[in-house]
């Protein structure tokens, strides 16, 4: 199991920098890019899934409910999906600092 | 020890002990003066006297490239270049070695244009001084032929992993005809086992290599690449005296003449080493107290062996092949920053010479020693010119 990029120092690093775990980039967090977080308004929403489609990161996951909600440890905070939903459901909402 | 001794251009050696040290994959492009090398290496693929892919690519850098891959896949591999083909494939001189690929690559050394010039200086090579590779300067055709060997040896050691680069002056040797020691067949197989790389790429075991980094890792990964370089220095030396063991033939990164107790020394790279050799014998001979050390390991730079030397000196006669334009020349400057820590330190006087091929006789390397000499009596220390030039 691999660990955050800056919790490696540089006698753990593999010789020529090699990744020895296929498909470990799913434990590295683009959410923490983002400036703003979309939020879905569930009255507005048809569950077209276009969000789901448009998504770059492939952020958007199906839930029990039957809503698309993007995974914020992922989300980038990009903004394709409120600009593709055809009811505005999605808006863009200001990630506020912890 | 006797070995039978055959004369041969030095580009034919270089290949037959390509040939020799079963190299799996051969990528190159040709250019003045390394052609000779590839040609002869393109026939013996050819004619099936060599078992090895040879890829004719378009370009250098597409042919350090293909070696990147074929080394990642675990095949010896092996280029060579000179000049804008190095600077063409410069790009990829940093990928190989910090991804720890062992390719060993010959440099026929010749000038970088403008002027156009297909003769020899060391300009090329200085221009990619700090990509990580193990960099040797060697003398003679006798000294490439062996330097395959060695740096296919040290570069495939699990405690080095780093690509090596052999420097030859272009023409001074690449077209030159020397007397040759090859070295048999089953001794060579013995000193350089098949390589095992540490890790390859195949599709049952999936790793990335060349991975992107973001500034929260990089430095890690250079410091790890610095250190790997550095702690090299104990292989080297290791595999060097294991070749002299099977040759007779012990190479040294620091290699001296006559140094013992001289008070001037001048200090060479590459071919220069032998010319040099001839002008303090000349100058002996006259009752002066002149040596002449040559480096021949570049990077890692051997600082501990250099002063050894260095110091037990009054006057260094560095001699560059290559101008660092705007500050001198570049191995001066080496020498410089490896005696600054010490007070009764040598004083350091600096030609350029030979730049493009222009012959330097041993009568030159005489002027220069007298007006070296001469300049740092007067109290000029950090004296630097270029030697020769019509006024």
């Amino acid at each position: 199991m691999t660990k955050p990029e800056y919790e490696w120092t540089w006698k753990e690093i593999p010789v020529g920098n090699v990744i020895l775990e296929p498909g470990n980039a799913s434990q590295y967090r683009t959410g923490d890019w983002k400036t703003l977080k979309p939020i879905l308004d569930k009255e507005k929403c048809i569950h077209c899934g276009l969000c789901y489609i448009f998504c770059p990161d492939m952020a958007y996951n199906l839930n029990e409910e039957g809503y698309f909600i993007a995974d914020l440890f992922y989300c980038k905070g990009c903004g394709i999906c409120a600009k593709e939903c055809p009811t505005g459901a999605i808006s863009m909402v200001v990630e506020e600092e912890k | 020890m006797i070995s039978k001794r055959v004369g041969m251009e030095v580009s034919i050696a270089a290949a037959e002990a390509v040939k020799q040290a079963n190299v799996d994959v051969i990528s190159a492009y040709p250019i003045t003066p390394q052609t000779h090398i590839v040609e002869h290496l393109s026939e013996l693929v050819a004619n099936g006297e060599m078992d090895a892919e040879f890829f004719c690519v378009e370009s250098e850098h597409s042919a350090l490239s293909v070696c990147v891959g074929s080394e990642a896949t675990g095949a010896r591999s092996f280029t060579c270049t000179s000049a804008q083909g190095l600077a063409l494939m410069s790009e990829i001189t940093y990928i190989a070695s910090a991804l720890r690929l062992p390719i060993v690559m010959i440099i026929a050394n010749r000038t970088l244009s403008a002027p156009l010039s297909i003769w020899n200086d060391h300009s090329d090579a200085m221009s990619i001084r700090d990509c990580g590779w193990i960099q040797f300067f060697v003398e003679n055709g006798q000294e490439v032929y062996d330097h395959v060997f060695i740096s296919y040896r040290l570069g495939e050691d699990r405690e080095v992993l780093l690509p090596v680069i052999i420097n030859m002056d272009g023409f001074t040797l690449s077209h030159v005809i020397e007397p040759f020691e090859m070295i048999e067949q089953e001794k060579i197989d013995q000193f350089l086992p098949p390589y095992k790389a540490l890790y390859s790429l195949h599709p049952d075991r999936p790793i990335t290599m060349g991975a992107f980094a973001l500034p929260a890792i990089f430095a890690e990964t250079k410091k790890a690449q610095e250190v790997a370089i550095q702690a090299s220095m104990p292989k080297i030396l290791e595999v060097l005296k294991a070749f002299g063991d099977m040759t007779g033939r012990y190479y040294n990164p620091i290699e001296t003449y006559k140094t013992e107790d001289a008070d001037t020394l001048l200090v060479t790279m590459g071919s220069f080493g032998e010319t040099a050799s001839v002008a303090a014998d000349r100058m002996r001979e006259g009752g002066r107290s002149v040596g002449v050390m040559k480096i021949r390991l570049w990077r890692p730079f051997p600082f501990e062996d250099f002063r050894k030397v260095a110091l037990k000196a009054k006057n260094l006669v560095v001699i560059d092949r290559a101008i660092s334009v705007g500050m001198g020349g570049p191995v001066a400057s080496e020498v410089k920053a490896a005696l600054y820590g010490y007070d009764s330190r040598p004083s350091v006087y600096n030609f350029v010479a030979g730049i493009s091929g222009r012959d330097v006789a041993p009568s030159d390397f005489i002027k220069m020693a007298d007006k070296a000499e001469l300049e740092i009596e007067e109290g000029n220390r950090e004296g630097y010119e270029i030697y020769g030039v019509r006024e």
